[in-house]
C-alpha cells in the first residue's frame, strides 16, 4: 500500500476494484465504513466485480465487470476524466511526467506498440523513452499542448476507449458505469481524495501488472497519491506477504527490492552491478567505487534516490559474509548465486522445470501448490517427479499427502488427466510440524508496511517449530556439512555469517540478533546504523535489507527493536501513530507525502489543509548541530524527501524520489531498464481464454506473455463459461488452517460454485445440487450457489455466463471438497508471472 | 439497575460471522457440520448449539438492483418477554440489566417457549432435554467484559452500553444515513413488541433484513399467562360449573339463535 489501512478513514471514496475486500479484509474495511459514517468525509464505496459480494453489499456503488477486463473499464475512466477536465491539474502539471515529450520513434498501432518482435513475442524498449536536449536534459512542454508530450499521446491513446465500446468489453451496464465513472472522478477536485484498493481480482491475470499501472494513471491524473485518503492500495492476502516480498520472495529480488544479478556480462563483477542497477550509470565513465563515489557526490542525472544501490548491496553483502566481504574482493560479490538470465524463476516455472524432472527435492514452507498451484492437476503430477519434499505445516496438508489415494480421487474419469497410485510415486515425504502464529515470536510487515512485533501467546504443541527454529538449524547443520572445506566453490557457505543462537539458550535463535542485521549495524562495534541515509558502501555498515535500516537504535546502552513500538499518540488525528510499531521506508506512513501539498512546498491544496502531511519550513534547522542552517522539510508525518531539498533546489518539484526523474509515471517509459514488458500505457488485451475475439484492438491476447502449454487452451466451442476464483472469509487461503478447525467447517462446509438464476435455468440446476465444472485442464465437482448476485453479461452483443468458485478446498480437514485449481491455466502476467487464476473458459453440467 | 444491551448496526456488518465462532467459543458449543445447501447463511434458524447467526437475504431492489442485507440474529431479550410468560415452571426471569435469563435447572425441555418466541429463538436441545438461548453472556458481563460478539465483532457493527445512550447514538446514526444514501435506514428493537434490550440499525426497513416487520405476541399466551396461570386454582371448579351451565342452556337457547348472533354481530362492530 502507498497508505495504510487506518488512512482509509480520510478518504473522501474508495473504489474497490479485484478486491473481496470486506470478506478478506474485514479490519480494513471497518476504517472505510468509518470514512462514510464520518460527517467531514460523507465517503462513498464502490464496489467493481463480476458477482455481487459481501463487499459490494455494503458499498454504496455496485457495478458488475466481466473477469479479465479492468484495462478497458478503468481505460474508459482515464479517457473519461480527460474528457469531462476532471483532472487535477496542479498536480499534473508538477508532480507527474505529463509535460515529457516523448521520443519521436515511439508508436502505437493495431494493438502493438513499437519494438514489437514477433518470433521472440517480446518487445524492445528502446523507442519507449523521452526526447532530450543537448545538455542530455528531458525536453518538456508545461502547457501540455505538445503533440509529443505524454498527456496528449495518453489522451490519443484512450480516445478509443469510448463508455460504448468500454461496456461492450465489459459488460457493465451504461448506468452503472456511468454512476462509477462520476462518483470516483470527483476525487479530482484538490479538496477531495480517493484510494483504490485492489486485490488478488487485479493482480492473477496475463495483464496484472498492466492493471496496476493503469491505477496508477487514473490516480495520478485525479491527484490522489501521497496524499491521506488517497493511494494505490494493494491489500495483501497474508499478514506477512509484505514482509517475505521485502525480504526477496521473488525470484528477481535481492532483500530490498534491489535486482538480484544472473549470469550475464553486465552482471559479472561489483562495479558491472553498479553500473547495470543504478539508473543513469550506464553512460558514466568509471572503473572503481572510489571513482563512483566521485560521480554520486557530483550528482547523476535521472537516478533519484537509487544512486544509493551500490551501498545497499556492499552493506547487504557485509551483512551476508562479514569478514570475508572485503573491499579487494569486491565485498564477496562473486558468492552471490548467478541466476540463468534465460530462465525463469516464478512458481509455474518451478513446476514446469519439476513436470520435466529437472528438480529432485522441493521445501514447502507456508504453502499448499496442490490445491492453491495453477493447473493443480499438472503440479500434483509433477511432484512424483521429485526424489524428496518437505511439507512444513500445522497440519498434513494436501501437498505432504499429494501421493495418498484420496489425492487421485476424481469426480470424473478423464484419460487426459494424470492418474497416480502411492505405489508408484517413489518421492520421500518428510513432514515437519510447525509453530501457529500464536506460538511463536518475531515480526510481521502488513500490508501497510508497518512491521509489527508479536509476542509468543502459548507455547507450541508436541514437537512443532518455529521456523526460525527450524531454518537456523538448517543453516547450523549445513554449515557443520561445509566446515573446513578448502574447495572455492564452498566458501559462500564456509563463510557465510551465521550466528543466531541465543547466548542463554543455544537450542533456540535470538530474534534480537537477527533485527540487528536485518536492520543494519556498524561491524565496528556492532551498534545500529540509524536510517538508510547513513549506509556505506566501503564496507563500513552491513544492513541484511536497506528497507528496513532504522528499525533498530541504540538507547540507554542497549538495542531497541522499534517494531515493538506500542505508543498510541497519534499528531494531527490523521491515524499515522507513528510511534506504533515501525514503518519502512524510515517509518514513513504515506509514501510520496511531498505531494500532499502544493508544489510551493508550504500551502495545502485548497479546501483541504487538515490532510497537509509536510511541508517546507524555512525557520527551523534540517540538523539541530547546524543551528545556522535554516529550511527542512517538516510535518506529521516523515517526509518522503531529502530534508533540505528547498526551492533553490531543481528536485523541489520531484516527489516520487524512486524514480530518476522524480516524476510520477503516467508514461512508463523503458527507464529504468525493463520495468515493464509490454507497453508504456496499459492497453486492454483478453485473458489467454476468452469468451471474445478482440474488440479494441487487432490483438487477442498479452502479446508479451509468455504461453505455456499451447495446446491447452480452451475455445469457446466447448467451453463458452467465463469462470472465476477466490476466497470466502471463512476460510483462509487453501484452508489448510482453516477446514481443520470445526467451527470455521461448519460456517462454510463443502466446495460451492456460484452460478446465476439464468445459467441455472438453461443448465437445469438446482440449488444446492451436485454440479460438474469442466476445463481443458480437468474435472471438478462442487455444490451449486444458485444466486441473484451472478447475471449473465451482455458482451459485444452476445450473452456470456460467468461462474465463480472457491480455490479453497482440498481433500483434507473437517471441510472437504474437489480443488478449484485443477481447472486454472498454467500462464502468468508478462512482468511477475503471477498466474492467471481469475479468467479461464469452463463448462458446467448437473451431475 | 439500567438496561445493558448490544447496538448492531447494518452500514458496518460484513458478514464475517466471527460473533457466530465467538460465539461458540465462550459457551463452548460444538459445531454441528451439515451440508451446504446453497446459502452462505449455512444455518437456517438458531439451534440448540447455536445461540446466533447471521441472517443473509437476497432479494432484487426495482431501482438499486442486486441486494444482500445481513443481520445478526438471536434472542431479543425483549422487555415483555413472551418466553418468560409461556414458561410453565418459571425457568425465564429478567435480570436486572434486562437481558432474559434461561434458567436449565428449572427448565423440563416442553418447549412452549419455541412455539410462542415471536422470532422463533429458543430451540430445543435434544441431548440435555432443555432450551438454549444467547444468555447476553450474563457470565461475562457480570465479570465487567462485553458479549464475546461485541468483544470479537472486526468491522466495528456492535457496541455494548446502556440501552436509552444507544437508542440516542442509534437515532442520530440513521438520521445520518437517511441523508447519506439510505432513504429508508430505520432502528429495530425501540418499540417492536414494547422494546427489544438488543437495537438494530437497519440501512433498510426490516423484511429486507429477514426480520419481521411488526412483531406480535400470540394471543393465547397473554390468556394463559393473564388469566389461567394467576387464577389456576379456582378455574377448575369455574369451568366444571360453566359446561353444566352450558349444557342445560345450549337446548333452551338453541331457538333464539339467529337472534343471539345478530346481537353479537353488532356488539363486535361498535
Amino acid at each position: 500500500m502507498t497508505n495504510h489501512m487506518i488512512d482509509l478513514k480520510n478518504t473522501n471514496c474508495a473504489l474497490i476494484m479485484g478486491s473481496n475486500m470486506a470478506e478478506n479484509h474485514p479490519i480494513g474495511m471497518k476504517w472505510l465504513t468509518r470514512a462514510r459514517l464520518d460527517p467531514k468525509r460523507k465517503a462513498k464505496i464502490i464496489s467493481v466485480d463480476p458477482r455481487f459480494t459481501r463487499t459490494s453489499a455494503i458499498a454504496d456503488i455496485y457495478c458488475p465487470m466481466r473477469s479479465g477486463t479492468d484495462i478497458a473499464f478503468l481505460g474508459g475512466m482515464i479517457k473519461y476524466i480527460l474528457d469531462n477536465n476532471l483532472w487535477h491539474k496542479d498536480y499534473v502539471v508538477n508532480y507527474t511526467n505529463a509535460a515529457f515529450l516523448v521520443s519521436n520513434a515511439f508508436d502505437f498501432k493495431d494493438g502493438l506498440f513499437s519494438g514489437y518482435d514477433e518470433a521472440k513475442k517480446a518487445y524492445k524498449t528502446d523507442t519507449w523513452d523521452f526526447q532530450y536536449d543537448s545538455s542530455g536534459k528531458i525536453m518538456e512542454d508545461p502547457t501540455l499542448q505538445n503533440p509529443r508530450c505524454v498527456f496528449q499521446l495518453m489522451k490519443k491513446h484512450y480516445e478509443r476507449y469510448d463508455i460504448d465500446t468500454v461496456c461492450k468489453i465489459t459488460g457493465s451496464p451504461k448506468g452503472k458505469y456511468l454512476e462509477v465513472l462520476k462518483t470516483f472522478c470527483a476525487t479530482g477536485a484538490p479538496d477531495k481524495t480517493g484510494c483504490i484498493n485492489y486485490a488478488m481480482g487485479i493482480t492473477q491475470h496475463t495483464v496484472g501488472s498492466q492493471n496496476i499501472k493503469a491505477f496508477a494513471i487514473v490516480q495520478l491524473l485525479l491527484g490522489n497519491i501521497g496524499r491521506p485518503g488517497g493511494g494505490i492500495n494493494a491489500l495483501r492476502g497474508e499478514n506477512n506477504v509484505q514482509g517475505a516480498t521485502d525480504m526477496a520472495l521473488l525470484y528477481h529480488n535481492l532483500p530490498g527490492y534491489i535486482d538480484s544479478p544472473s549470469n550475464i556480462d553486465a552482471y559479472k563483477d561489483l562495479i558491472s552491478y553498479i553500473r547495470k542497477t543504478t539508473p543513469g550509470a550506464a553512460k558514466l565513465n568509471f572503473t572503481n567505487l572510489a571513482e563512483f563515489r566521485e560521480l554520486v557526490k557530483a550528482g547523476i542525472p535521472y537516478s533519484g534516490w537509487k544512486a544509493n544501490t551500490s551501498k545497499w548491496i556492499v552493506s547487504m553483502l557485509k551483512a551476508w559474509w562479514g569478514n570475508a566481504a572485503k573491499p579487494d574482493n569486491d565485498f564477496a560479490y562473486h558468492y552471490l548465486p548467478k541466476r540463468n538470465d534465460t530462465k525463469n524463476y516464478s512458481h509455474i516455472a518451478i513446476f514446469e522445470a519439476m513436470y520435466k524432472g529437472e528438480i529432485d527435492g522441493l521445501f514447502i514452507n507456508g504453502s499448499n501448490p496442490v490445491v492453491g498451484g495453477p493447473n493443480a492437476n499438472k503440479e500434483q503430477d509433477a511432484m512424483t517427479k521429485l526424489k524428496w519434499l518437505v511439507s512444513l505445516d500445522l497440519w498434513l496438508n494436501e501437498s505432504a499427502e499429494f501421493w495418498s489415494y484420496p489425492a487421485w480421487e476424481r469426480a470424473v474419469k478423464n484419460d487426459k488427466v494424470p492418474h497416480h497410485t502411492p505405489k508408484d510415486i517413489q518421492t520421500e515425504v518428510f513432514f515437519l510440524p510447525a509453530a501457529a502464529v500464536y506460538e511463536k515470536e518475531g515480526t510481521a510487515a502488513q500490508t501497510g508496511r508497518w512491521v509489527q512485533y508479536r509476542w509468543k501467546g502459548a507455547d507450541p504443541v508436541g514437537e512443532s517449530k518455529a521456523d526460525l527454529w527450524i531454518i537456523n538449524e538448517i543453516g547450523k547443520r549445513v554449515k557443520k556439512l561445509y566446515a573446513g572445506s578448502t574447495r572455492p566453490e564452498d566458501e559462500p557457505i564456509v563463510n557465510l555469517t551465521w550466528d543466531y543462537d541465543n547466548p542463554h539458550d543455544k537450542e533456540e535463535p535470538d530474534i534480537m540478533k537477527i533485527a540487528n542485521e536485518l536492520c543494519g549495524f556498524t561491524p565496528a562495534d556492532n551498534k545500529p546504523v540509524e536510517g538508510f541515509a547513513k549506509l556505506m558502501d566501503d564496507g563500513s555498515t552491513a544492513c541484511g535489507c536497506w528497507i528496513y535500516c532504522g528499525c533498530t537504535t541504540w538507547k540507554d546502552g542497549k538495542m531497541v527493536y522499534k517494531a515493538q513500538n506500542r505508543k498510541k499518540d497519534d499528531p494531527g488525528g490523521l491515524g499515522l501513530f507513528p510511534n506504533w510499531a515501525w514503518c519502512w521506508p524510515v517509518n514513513r506512513r504515506i509514501i510520496y507525502n511531498r505531494c500532499s501539498v502544493q508544489p510551493d512546498g508550504v500551502t495545502p491544496w485548497p479546501g483541504d489543509d487538515d490532510r497537509r502531511l509536510v511541508y517546507w519550513d524555512p525557520t527551523k534547522p534540517a540538523d539541530t548541530t547546524k543551528p545556522d542552517v535554516l529550511g527542512t522539510w517538516a510535518g506529521f508525518d516523515v517526509p518522503d524527501f531529502i530534508k533540505t531539498t528547498g526551492p533553490d533546489k531543481p528536485a523541489f518539484k520531484d516527489p516520487f524520489i524512486m524514480r530518476g526523474d522524480g516524476k510520477g509515471a503516467l508514461f512508463g517509459s523503458q527507464m529504468p531498464a525493463s520495468s515493464y514488458k509490454e507497453g508504456p500505457f496499459p492497453e486492454h488485451y483478453e485473458p489467454l481464454e476468452s469468451p471474445t475475439g478482440p474488440i479494441i484492438n487487432k490483438v487477442v491476447v498479452n502479446p508479451a506473455a509468455k504461453i505455456w502449454e499451447p495446446e491447452k487452451i480452451g475455445k469457446t466451442d466447448q467451453y463458452p463459461i467465463v469462470a472465476t476464483t477466490y476466497r470466502v472469509t471463512e476460510h483462509w487461503q487453501t484452508g489448510a488452517l482453516t477446514r481443520n478447525l470445526p467451527w470455521l467447517a461448519e460456517l462454510v462446509p463443502d466446495m460451492f460454485v456460484e452460478i446465476s438464476e439464468e445459467l441455472a435455468r438453461e443448465k437445469s440446476i438446482e440449488n444446492g445440487g451436485e454440479v460438474i465444472i469442466s476445463t481443458i485442464r480437468g474435472d471438478i465437482k462442487a455444490l451449486a450457489c444458485v444466486t441473484k448476485r451472478f447475471k449473465p453479461f451482455l458482451i459485444n452483443g452476445k450473452t456470456v455466463h460467468q461462474i465463480g468458485m472457491l480455490w479453497q478446498f482440498g481433500f483434507k480437514g473437517y471441510a472437504t471438497g474437489d480443488i478449484a485449481n485443477r481447472l486454472t491455466p498454467h500462464i502468468g502476467d508478462a512482468n511477475s508471472m503471477t498466474p492467471e487464476y481469475k479468467a479461464f473458459l469452463c463448462d458446467i453440467r448437473r451431475a | 439497575m439500567a438496561n445493558m444491551t448490544n447496538l448492531y448496526d447494518s452500514s458496518k456488518c460484513t458478514a464475517c460471522r466471527a460473533c457466530q465462532v465467538a460465539c461458540k467459543n465462550w459457551n463452548q458449543l460444538p459445531a454441528v457440520i451439515e451440508h451446504f445447501t446453497g446459502n452462505y447463511q449455512t444455518k437456517e434458524s438458531t439451534d440448540g448449539d447455536t445461540y446466533t447467526i447471521v441472517k443473509m437475504t437476497e432479494y432484487e431492489h426495482p431501482v438499486d438492483g442486486i441486494q444482500w442485507k445481513f443481520a445478526k440474529f438471536q434472542c431479543m431479550h425483549c422487555l415483555d418477554p413472551e418466553c418468560m410468560k409461556a414458561c410453565p415452571r418459571g425457568a425465564y426471569s429478567k435480570t436486572e440489566t434486562g437481558a432474559t435469563n434461561h434458567d436449565p435447572a428449572k427448565c423440563i425441555g416442553c418447549q412452549y417457549c419455541t412455539n410462542v418466541c415471536p422470532f422463533e429463538v429458543p430451540k430445543y436441545r435434544k441431548r440435555e432435554d432443555k432450551i438454549t438461548k444467547c444468555t447476553l453472556c450474563a457470565d461475562r458481563t457480570a465479570a465487567g467484559l462485553k458479549p464475546a460478539c461485541v468483544t470479537t465483532c472486526a468491522p466495528g457493527a456492535l457496541e455494548y452500553g446502556e440501552r436509552e445512550d444507544l437508542l440516542a447514538k442509534a437515532a442520530e446514526r440513521v438520521k445520518y444515513l437517511q441523508m447519506n444514501g439510505f432513504p429508508n435506514a430505520t432502528i429495530y428493537g425501540r418499540t417492536e413488541l414494547g422494546g427489544l434490550n438488543k437495537i438494530y440499525i437497519l440501512t433498510d426497513s426490516p423484511d429486507k433484513f429477514g426480520l419481521p416487520v411488526n412483531p406480535q405476541p400470540y394471543g393465547q399466551v397473554n390468556f394463559w399467562q393473564n388469566w389461567v396461570q394467576p387464577y389456576f386454582g379456582w378455574l377448575i371448579p369455574l369451568a366444571l360449573a360453566g359446561s353444566a351451565v352450558s349444557f342445560v342452556t345450549t337446548r333452551m337457547l338453541a331457538n333464539k339463535h339467529t337472534a343471539h348472533d345478530a346481537e353479537h354481530g353488532e356488539g363486535v362492530s361498535e
